[in-house]
């Protein structure tokens, strides 16, 4: 009647490896919002020919305007090596499975869910990432930001810094959203806590300062 | 002298005021450090090895192999062999190595043998559960079968709620690294002056070389009290490698073990006049908690007539346990009620608001729910909406109203406060207390400041470290009430200190000043007096400090416990797909006197969309052929979006009648009522009961198949 160990192998069913395959090769919207690492990084990223890994390898990230080296096995996604090797722990790791948007920073002006994208991809293809560390030079504050604390718009505020970026990218190109366009281009970002009223406020409130600026 | 009394409306700077959280710019910012932001030094990555079985004994453990993959410095056996795992997800042993992947490369090299035993996860009815099932004593008051003789309408039906999770954002985990004997842990709790006793004596340390570190945390809501066994293993981890360990819990972990909320369903019979008045309740409850038994729900809930018994039988299942969940029992409890109390209004084809309103004499506080139903009824605009069961309007959607009420006891935790007035004028207090997003840090600044007549950001609050004098632990909405109090009595105490001080250079007896306006000043002639800065000058070189305590239990006047509060909620059904959306949602709540307006209704609106969410979307869902979770993700364990809510109006209770009662906790009330408020919506809408939450549009076409159509 023992048996050894058995269910455990695969008990995670699709790893991350697997799901960003096959994300990449059928190009499915995996939510609102969030693009394929195919449409955002190039396709050659996925197709690329050159074998890196399965040890730590060094590569370029290009993170808030500036390049930053890091050593790391070709599996890391941009989310851990954004957290644990660059200390940049704004983005958050809720879900790690493409659902939540705790994790969404902002990679050639578009929101993607950073747990979603392996660092080597983002590394290869050049990309340009902004993480909310680069919102606002040091030691400033911005619009959006100040509108989410003006209007309440997060309590234990985890899921915080996915929103403000998830906006920001949607202002950027929506300069004037209504309330029901923020909650169709904020539909792939949750929170528990429960501060979507301020949130809607928020972001609708920034936007008219900004008048379409991207300050 | 200033003494410790709530100053009266009108003399209030602060208190009452709209107030921007203080911890929001860092929060925001992405600068606020959480327990999962902590990077140490040196630091290494704990993984755990869970059972994959619902039930087993544990055979053998081999680490041998785990222990030679690359990076693997400590491996922590967590369950011996002969004990057994009493879930599919139970921890058995931990590991820490140089990087994540390793760890978790590691953590499969584990090789556990298990002697797989019979297991249930599924919460059917008690009659199925065989052994499993635990019957408590029936509960009778009154003479219920006199109250049942003497109804004219009697309703039965069943109802209840799903086994939901915590969910918390920032999974349950810590940081820990060793100081020589001393140990350091950040930890993401709601129980920072109690956790490290609890380590302290798994560890067999003494409990003062333990310090807990929770600046910020990334939401509890009644999961995260305890030091729980990762938190042990994380620590002998650290000390085995002499390194410092951070130890996540992984989403699946989270959802699977860290905290669930019991599930209850009932069988009901209510019976009343034909004037709607109440004259009887029975009900036959059950529900799991997990592994060990449900507490007996004391139904009815708030709506109490005199005649009425019930019993209630805890299933116990091979599950996460469960943990406190905000407000714990009521949500359940309050859907239960408040479903059967519907319906029977159905019956007796009477309008909702008229029954509930003639039966408030069953409640405790009939007047603040007449006042509080009255208003919801007109923000939902209760008059010109509701309609007798199942929307006639032609077309396949259809929309309903749906009311609730509900209770919370709040009172005040046992709670000490350290007030520092530096020479210099700055002012620290300290607490060791911790904010959980519902504004806790905040509510201490504005008390403070109000008290020594400072603006907001004179004040440095000092939480988050078992260091500073210990506060209770976060839970049944406890916290407002034990800090607020014990900032009030340290700043009045230090303050009272100050103005001895100064008195004889103005003077005047200490008794004829006070601090107002960031000036220590006479009452009766404030030209006479000086700013804060030169008072506190007189202080020399040696800083006032002084304790103020809320004592545990003890008659407080600045508190109390005990509030109401009304729900109503409007949702369209499409009979189609059966897909419910809200509308709109009325929440109308008293918490006594409010410190910060601005967090507080965010906290109602937070219960509101919590609500929508155990309403509509979650559910834990255990399948009992593999005996595993199916949902321990994200995707599947749904919570509410920003386009499910409908729109969200609250209006705060305030004013004669409620301010002079003191402060009360406000995070569990408000999200009692929700479930029972859409349920009772939905039945409006479409002239059938859903029974159970959350409902799903399979759901709702089923009981629309059963029922017929509105």
């Amino acid at each position: 009647m023992s048996k050894r160990d058995e269910p455990k192998e695969g008990k995670r069913g699709l790893g991350r490896r697997e799901f960003v395959k096959l994300v990449s090769g059928t190009s499915a919207a995996v939510s609102t919002g969030v693009l394929t690492n195919v449409e955002l990084l190039g396709a050659q990223t996925a197709a690329g020919g050159k074998t890196a890994g399965p040890g730590a390898v060094p590569m370029t990230l290009r993170i808030n305007g500036q390049a930053r080296q890091v050593t790391l096995e070709p599996r890391v996604t941009l989310l851990d090596a954004l957290r644990e090797s660059l200390d940049l722990t704004g983005a958050k790791k809720v879900c790690d499975r493409g659902t939540c948007g705790a994790c969404t920073v902002i990679v050639n002006g578009k929101p993607i869910y950073s747990c979603t994208v392996l660092a080597i991809e983002a590394a290869m293809s050049g990309a340009n990432i902004q993480t909310i560390e680069g919102l606002a030079p040091e030691g400033q504050f911005h619009t959006l930001s100040a509108s989410f604390v003006q209007n309440d718009a997060q309590q234990c505020g985890f899921c915080t810094p996915g929103f403000v970026m998830a906006a920001k990218a949607y202002i950027d190109t929506h300069p004037n959203p209504t309330y029901e366009q923020v909650k169709h281009s904020l539909g792939g970002n949750l929170c528990r806590c429960g501060t979507y009223m301020g949130v809607r406020r928020a972001v609708v409130d920034a936007a008219m300062k900004m008048k379409g600026g991207k300050s | 002298m200033a003494d410790y009394a709530w100053p009266p409306a009108g003399k209030r700077g602060l208190i009452g005021e709209e107030i921007s959280r203080l911890d929001g710019p860092a929060k925001v910012s992405g600068r606020a450090k959480y327990t999962y932001d902590v990077n140490l030094p040196g630091m290494l990555y704990g993984k755990m090895v869970l059972s994959p079985y619902a039930h087993a004994k544990i055979v053998s453990i081999d680490t041998s192999a785990a222990e030679k993959m690359a990076g693997v410095k400590a491996v922590q056996v967590m369950k011996e062999p002969g004990q057994e795992v009493l879930w599919a997800g139970q921890e058995v042993v931990a590991l820490a190595a140089e990087t994540e992947d390793q760890a978790i490369d590691a953590a499969r090299k584990v090789k556990v043998e298990y002697e797989p035993l019979p297991y249930l996860v599924t919460d059917a009815e008690p009659s199925a559960a065989g052994a499993n099932a635990r019957q408590f004593a029936d509960q009778v008051d009154g003479n219920p079968d006199q109250g049942f003789a003497q109804a004219e309408v009697v309703h039965e039906g069943w109802y209840g709620s799903a086994v939901i999770n915590h969910c918390c954002l920032e999974s349950h985990g810590q940081v820990t690294h060793w100081e020589g004997e001393s140990l350091i842990v950040h930890a993401s709790t709601q129980n920072v002056s109690g956790m490290g006793g609890e380590l302290a004596r798994g560890l067999k340390v003494p409990a003062g070389n333990v310090t807990i570190l929770t600046p910020v945390m990334g939401g509890g809501f009644g999961s995260k009290f305890g030091a729980d066994t990762w938190g042990l293993a994380c620590a002998q981890l650290s000390k085995k490698a002499n390194r410092p360990v951070k130890m996540m819990l992984e989403r699946d972990q989270e959802q699977i073990g860290a905290g669930s909320r019991p599930s209850m369903y009932a069988k009901v019979k209510v019976g009343a006049k034909k004037d709607g008045t109440l004259t009887a309740w029975s009900s036959e409850s059950w529900g799991t908690a997990g592994p060990g038994p449900s507490g007996s729900p004391n139904l009815p809930y708030v709506v109490r007539p005199p005649d009425r018994k019930r019993r209630h039988t805890a299933v116990l299942t091979n599950t996460g346990p469960a943990r406190a969940w905000r407000a714990p029992n009521h949500p359940q409890m309050c859907l239960i009620t408040m479903a059967a109390l519907e319906d029977l209004a159905a019956d007796l084809q009477m309008d909702t608001l008229q029954f509930f309103l003639k039966n408030l004499s069953f409640t405790d506080r009939p007047d603040v729910y007449r006042a509080e139903l009255e208003k919801a009824a007109e923000l939902i605009e209760w008059k010109k909406k509701w309609h007798p069961r199942g929307d006639k309007t032609p077309g396949p959607i259809k929309r309903g109203l749906g009311l609730s009420i509900h209770t919370w006891g709040g009172a005040g935790h046992p709670s000490k406060c350290n007030c520092t007035i530096h020479p210099d004028g700055s002012v620290e207090v300290s607490l060791g207390s911790q904010d959980l997003g519902t504004g806790t840090r905040t509510v201490i600044a504005i008390v403070a400041a109000e008290t020594l007549g400072l603006p907001l950001d004179a004040v440095k609050v000092n939480i988050g470290s078992s260091r500073y004098p210990p506060s209770g632990a976060s839970g049944g909405s406890t916290t407002v009430g034990g800090v607020s109090s014990s900032t009030r009595r340290a700043t009045t105490n230090a303050l009272n200190e100050l103005l001895a001080k100064v008195a004889p250079t103005l003077n005047v007896s200490p008794d004829q000043l006070e601090a107002s306006g960031g000036r220590i000043q006479v009452k009766s002639d404030a030209t006479k007096g000086m700013t804060w800065k030169q008072a506190c000058a007189k202080l020399g070189t040696a800083p006032i400090t002084a304790l103020g305590e809320r004592v545990a239990g003890a008659r407080d006047e600045l508190i109390s416990g005990g509030v109401g509060g009304a729900q109503m909620a409007e949702v369209s059904v499409d009979l189609e797909t059966g897909i419910v959306r809200m509308e709109k949602m009325v929440a109308v709540q008293d918490c006594g006197l409010i410190i910060d307006m601005k967090t507080a209704v965010s906290q109602v609106y937070g219960a509101c969309i919590m609500g929508v969410g155990y309403a509509l979307f979650e559910e834990k869902v255990m399948d009992q052929q593999t005996g595993r979770c199916l949902n321990a993700d994200m995707e599947f364990y749904k919570l509410a979006g920003i386009g499910d809510i409908g729109e969200l109006v609250v209006q705060m209770m305030t004013g004669p009648g409620y301010d002079e009662r003191g402060v009360i906790g406000l995070g569990e009330p408000p999200v009692v009522s929700p479930g029972a408020a859409i349920s009772n919506a939905v039945a409006n809408a479409i002239g059938v009961r859903v029974p159970t939450l959350p409902i799903t549009p399979d759901k709702v076409l089923a009981a629309l198949e059963k029922g017929g159509r509105a």
